[in-house]
């Protein structure tokens, strides 16, 4: 029973994972761009999230409403005014430019916020739970954002494969001049996918926010899940994405589990074992 | 001679400091058919590129109906009735053949074609609609590339290379459906190494010889000792 209980506990937050690893697979997939500053824009959603909570009374879910938008705002004008120029044959130059905004964004959230520890309160959902069958248990605030993170996943999946846009994603990372002859400007589509992208990352940064505690620091440390995540699940879908956060999730749970030094260090483990034996991931995109 | 639909003056196109393309100058009357021909390596792709907008130029080289469109990006170009078939296709892998249309269509302009019409055009693609673009065959391919063009309502298709790769029948099977497309209204520049099948498709000719215009004229008009020494530069 206990380690039914652990594997729950890890699959549920293996959706957020998830969520932080498909924001980073959109914009790798769709312009290939390695954005290392993704996990500091997590934490800045995170901070968005508290400052309009504590001015506006709300509770941090209902403020997923307001700092979705923002964030996707944010990525709009990042792409466009900035990221857009560091595009072209050579990955290095966006690699050091989102190198450089990841430490932008650390030390300007330490200068507003200082280095506490913060956490959203979310109020009576936090510590709700109900009994499964006798000895599982399931907290309601996890299975929340679990569903929160299908439904994300989902709503990625359709977007990509059954919309105009998502198609113009896929045409846009296919052939960039030959999409511009289509009447495609790439700069406006790369910019759609980076606000697709830290809309995403804005609802698994608040959720995250609400279980665990966040200061300006932590932004490497949940970029390092998200990646892991996409190489588990590889590129292929946003479903084997999923199948990363979990599969990472349930590693740092049962890791936990038999010491809790070992959270972080199971997970780690997890992904190199896989990297090992399947380096293309679990569901690699198929070559066309 | 009326107003022309296009006009490119004394176009000149670099690569760097290579220089592909010399004071090009030529003009597309509407409903008209225009060859470029040239051996390997003349600039007639380069001139389809920059009329595209894939290769940007001087504001003033290029003209659609007076206005100057030369400085334009590709996605502009595209919406003002410019639409290009590229070299070697090039269609988009990972979309389906009707994804493929339907994403040449996305600027939603006015017009004859959508995709029931392509699909009336070239019956073969009707059948495959949903399959991956990379299963089809190569003169299929060739098809979706120039149904892809023509879902945008071009005023204006560039046709790069058609014949690349297929079989002399598939080709010929192509040029056959091209009437059809001139008779919607829509101008059409053929770049082709395939000298004959660009002359009997075209009543206006441009010879390019390493980047120049070496020859120009009606195709009735020209002896095939003057094409010739245009192309090869005898």
């Amino acid at each position: 029973m206990e380690w039914i209980n652990v594997i729950i506990q890890g699959v549920l937050i293996g959706g957020l994972y998830a969520m932080f690893a498909a924001g980073l697979a959109l914009i790798f997939g769709v312009m290939r761009l390695v954005n290392i500053a993704h996990g500091d824009l997590i934490v800045l959603a995170a901070y968005l999230a508290l400052v309009a909570a504590e001015t506006l009374v709300l509770n941090p879910l209902t403020a997923i409403a307001i700092v979705a938008p923002v964030m996707a705002a944010i990525g709009y004008l990042l792409q466009r005014g900035l990221l857009n120029r560091t595009l072209g044959d050579d990955l290095l130059p966006p690699l050091l430019v989102t190198f450089g905004l990841s430490i932008i964004i650390q030390n300007g959230l330490l200068e507003l916020f200082t280095a506490d520890s913060r956490r959203l309160n979310a109020g009576a959902i936090e510590v709700a739970s109900f009994q499964l069958f006798a000895g599982v248990w399931i907290g309601v605030l996890p299975l929340v954002q679990f569903i929160a993170a299908i439904a994300v996943i989902g709503a990625l999946q359709v977007l990509f494969y059954r919309t105009a846009l998502g198609r113009a994603f896929r045409a846009t990372a296919d052939d960039p001049s030959v999409a511009q002859l289509m009447g495609l400007d790439n700069r406006h589509v790369f910019a759609l996918a980076m606000a697709v992208s830290l809309a995403v990352i804005a609802v698994a940064g608040i959720l995250i926010a609400i279980r665990t505690n966040f200061d300006p620091a932590i932004g490497p440390a949940r970029l390092i899940f998200g990646f892991e995540a996409v190489i588990i699940g590889g590129l292929g879908s946003m479903w084997g994405t999923l199948a990363g956060g979990i599969i990472l999730g349930v590693s740092q749970a049962i890791g936990a589990h038999i010491d809790p030094g070992w959270q972080q260090l199971a997970g780690h483990l997890a992904f190199l074992a896989i990297l090992a034996v399947r380096p293309q991931g679990l569901f690699p995109k198929i070559q066309g | 001679m009326p107003e022309p639909l296009l006009e490119v003056r004394a176009l000149d196109a670099y690569y760097g400091d290579f220089q592909a393309l010399f004071s090009v100058s030529l003009a597309v009357a509407p409903g008209e058919v225009v060859a470029v021909i040239g051996a390997n390596g003349a600039g007639k792709s380069t001139l389809l590129n920059s009329i595209a907008g894939v290769i940007r130029s001087r504001r003033n080289a290029i003209l659609l109906r007076g206005n100057p469109i030369g400085d334009l990006p590709a996605h502009a170009v595209v919406a003002r009735g410019i639409a290009l078939v590229p070299e070697g296709r090039r269609l988009f892998s990972s979309l389906s053949l009707e994804e493929n249309l339907l994403i040449g269509g996305q600027l939603g302009r006015s017009g004859p074609w959508n995709l029931a019409r392509i699909y009336e055009l070239f019956p073969a693609l009707a059948e495959r609609a949903d399959l991956p673009s990379m299963a089809l065959s190569g003169g299929q391919q060739q098809m979706a590339a120039i149904g892809r063009a023509l879902m945008s309502n071009p005023s204006l298709l560039l046709c790069d290379e058609l014949s690349l790769g297929l079989a002399p029948i598939v080709v010929r099977d192509l040029y056959a459906r091209l009437p059809q497309i001139v008779s919607e209204g829509c101008s059409l520049i053929i770049v082709e190494q395939d000298v004959v099948q660009a002359l009997n498709a075209a009543k206006q000719v441009y010879c390019l010889q390493e980047g120049r215009v070496a020859l120009a004229g009606r195709s009735a008009a020209l002896s095939r000792e003057a094409i010739s020494a245009a192309y090869f530069g005898t």
